[in-house]
């Protein structure tokens, strides 16, 4: 095994956006190994913002950003790439290949096994989100939650230290979504991965959340960094108060 | 302020998109020339894919403007020989047109239309999809990818259509002359006689470079795509546009250049 760094994932002061727009200002925060940590906060506040600089693909402009002890500069790029693995908001599944194809996709570039190897690996990554029966499927033929769980299993295929997940529960009905929370619970359990979550239900966040951190767009800052239970009761802000007691009498 | 902003910002895209255009020039020459090094890289099934929607999906759509454009050539150029007597010189005309300049210039419009403006869409979607994020962060070079075997499949498919609508323009121009009581022998005694070898192998080289051009600004329009909802219709419509541009200018310059290295 590779030794990872005590913080998988360290923010010191950066901005994040795009060239054209700067949506959170001065975010700093760690996630520790073998942690999951949540990013949450209403939508358009730059969660998945957040994630798609983590995951390499926008450069940050000013501030500090390392993924596993290293900065993501060209030459740390393939290194970095091999250690995270991505659910995009969407999936983000290949449309013309099939489901087992998705995941073998990884296993064929990078893990040096064999075709009978790659094969068994692809089918059990499948069989652990719990999707073997839909192994020669195209992603157009299943549902949404089953693609997303399909991108989880592609994501893990090389084994990666953190993974980071976007709305893995949201549009999904309420089982398939506590279904994510356990297999994300088992994954570390079994793995020790880190998680980076973007998440919107209380629940899961209770659930599956060590740590949070929460945005607030109307002040494009960081308004809270904690465990749920220390934001629920203990939070000054009324924004998060808000959030964290929504709808609920007593926690 | 009003104009000059505009001014600016006309400016600055312009220079954008050359410099985006550049650097997908070289990454795809990195790509093409690092293959031979690589061949296990290189991703088959694309390519074949590829290669049969380029080629046999398009085989009967570029006959039919093969014929056609036979055809109308005969008629055109009838009605002027004719003056002189010299309807059996259509023959002449016809074979030198079609096989030095019309038949690779048809076919390649063709292929824009179908094939070029199908990688757009279908690359477009890809990014659209959030699919060439996903490749990024696998570590995978779009790119090099997705690129070499839609340019492969397209350099291969653009010589095998020209021949076939160059035989298709010779026919239909055949049928024309015999209605013009020139019979069909003698009429292919003169296509025989005008072409050669090197005619035929020139015009099919032109139509593999057309082939290339095409594969590559379906590819470049394909990346380029604007994440809205109708970057992909857009992505298709330049990527029409750029490669009939783009061959034509080619085949300008290749006319230019020829005529006057024999001159
Ligand atoms: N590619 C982009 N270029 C410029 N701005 C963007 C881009 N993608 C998203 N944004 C803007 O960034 C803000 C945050 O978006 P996002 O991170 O997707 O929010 P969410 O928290 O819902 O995931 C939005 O206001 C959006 O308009
Ligand atoms: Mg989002």
């Amino acid at each position: 095994m590779r030794e990872e760094p005590e913080n998988i994932v360290e923010l010191e002061h950066v901005a994040a956006g795009y060239p054209s727009e700067t949506v959170l200002e001065d975010v700093t925060f760690s996630v520790r190994r073998g942690e999951i940590f949540i990013l949450l906060g209403g939508s358009g506040c730059g969660k998945s913002t957040i994630m798609k600089h983590l995951a390499g693909l926008n450069p940050v402009v000013s501030g500090r950003l390392a993924v596993c002890g290293m900065e993501w500069t060209p030459r740390n790029r393939a290194k970095l790439c091999r250690r995270i693995g991505v659910m995009f908001q969407s999936g983000a599944l290949f449309g013309s290949m099939t489901c087992l194809e998705n995941v073998l996709l990884p296993l064929e570039e990078f893990s040096g096994l064999g075709r009978t190897e790659r094969r068994l690996k692809a089918e059990s990554l499948l069989s652990d989100v719990g999707l073997a029966d839909a192994a020669d499927k195209m992603p157009s033929e299943i549902s949404g939650g089953m693609r997303k769980r399909v991108a989880i299993a592609r994501a893990m295929a090389l084994d990666p230290a953190v993974l980071f997940l976007d709305e893995p529960g949201a549009g999904l009905d309420p089982v398939t979504s506590a279904g994510l929370d356990d297999l994300v619970l088992r994954l570390r359990a079994e793995r020790g991965t880190t998680f980076v979550v973007v998440s919107h239900e209380l629940e899961s966040i209770f659930k599956i959340g060590d740590r949070c951190a929460m945005f607030d767009r109307a002040r494009r800052a960081m308004v809270a960094l904690g465990a749920p239970q220390e934001l629920k009761s203990g939070s000054k802000d009324p924004f998060v108060r808000a959030f964290f007691n929504r709808g609920r009498t007593n926690g | 302020m009003g104009f000059l902003d505009s001014l600016g910002r006309a400016a600055a895209a312009k220079v954008e998109s050359f410099s985006a255009l550049c650097s997908f020039t070289g990454e795809t020459a990195a790509a093409i020339l690092l293959l031979p090094f690589r061949p296990r890289r290189f991703r088959f099934g694309d390519f074949a894919m590829a290669l049969q929607r380029a080629s046999w999906d398009a085989l009967a759509v570029v006959s039919g403007a093969g014929v056609l454009l036979g055809v109308i050539l005969a008629f055109e150029s009838a009605t002027a020989l004719k003056m002189f007597g010299a309807e059996v010189y259509v023959s002449d005309l016809l074979a030198i047109g079609i096989f030095r300049e019309l038949g690779p210039l048809i076919t390649a419009i063709i292929l824009a239309g179908r094939t070029s403006s199908a990688f757009a869409a279908e690359i477009g979607t890809m990014k659209a999809g959030e699919e060439i994020d996903a490749l990024v962060t696998m570590g995978l070079k779009p790119v090099r990818f997705l690129v070499p075997p839609r340019i492969a499949a397209t350099v291969v498919a653009m010589p095998v259509l020209t021949v076939c609508a160059e035989l298709a323009a010779l026919f239909g121009g055949a049928a024309v002359l015999r209605m013009m009581d020139v019979p069909p022998a003698v009429y292919w005694d003169h296509v025989k006689s005008t072409t050669g070898p090197w005619m035929i192998s020139y015009g099919l080289l032109k139509s593999a470079l057309f082939g290339f051009i095409a594969g590559f600004m379906g590819c470049f329009c394909g990346l380029k795509t604007e994440p809205t909802a109708d970057g992909v219709g857009k992505a298709a419509t330049a990527a029409v546009v750029g490669s009939i541009v783009a061959v034509g200018v080619a085949d300008g310059i290749i006319a230019a250049v020829g005529y006057l290295m024999e001159g």
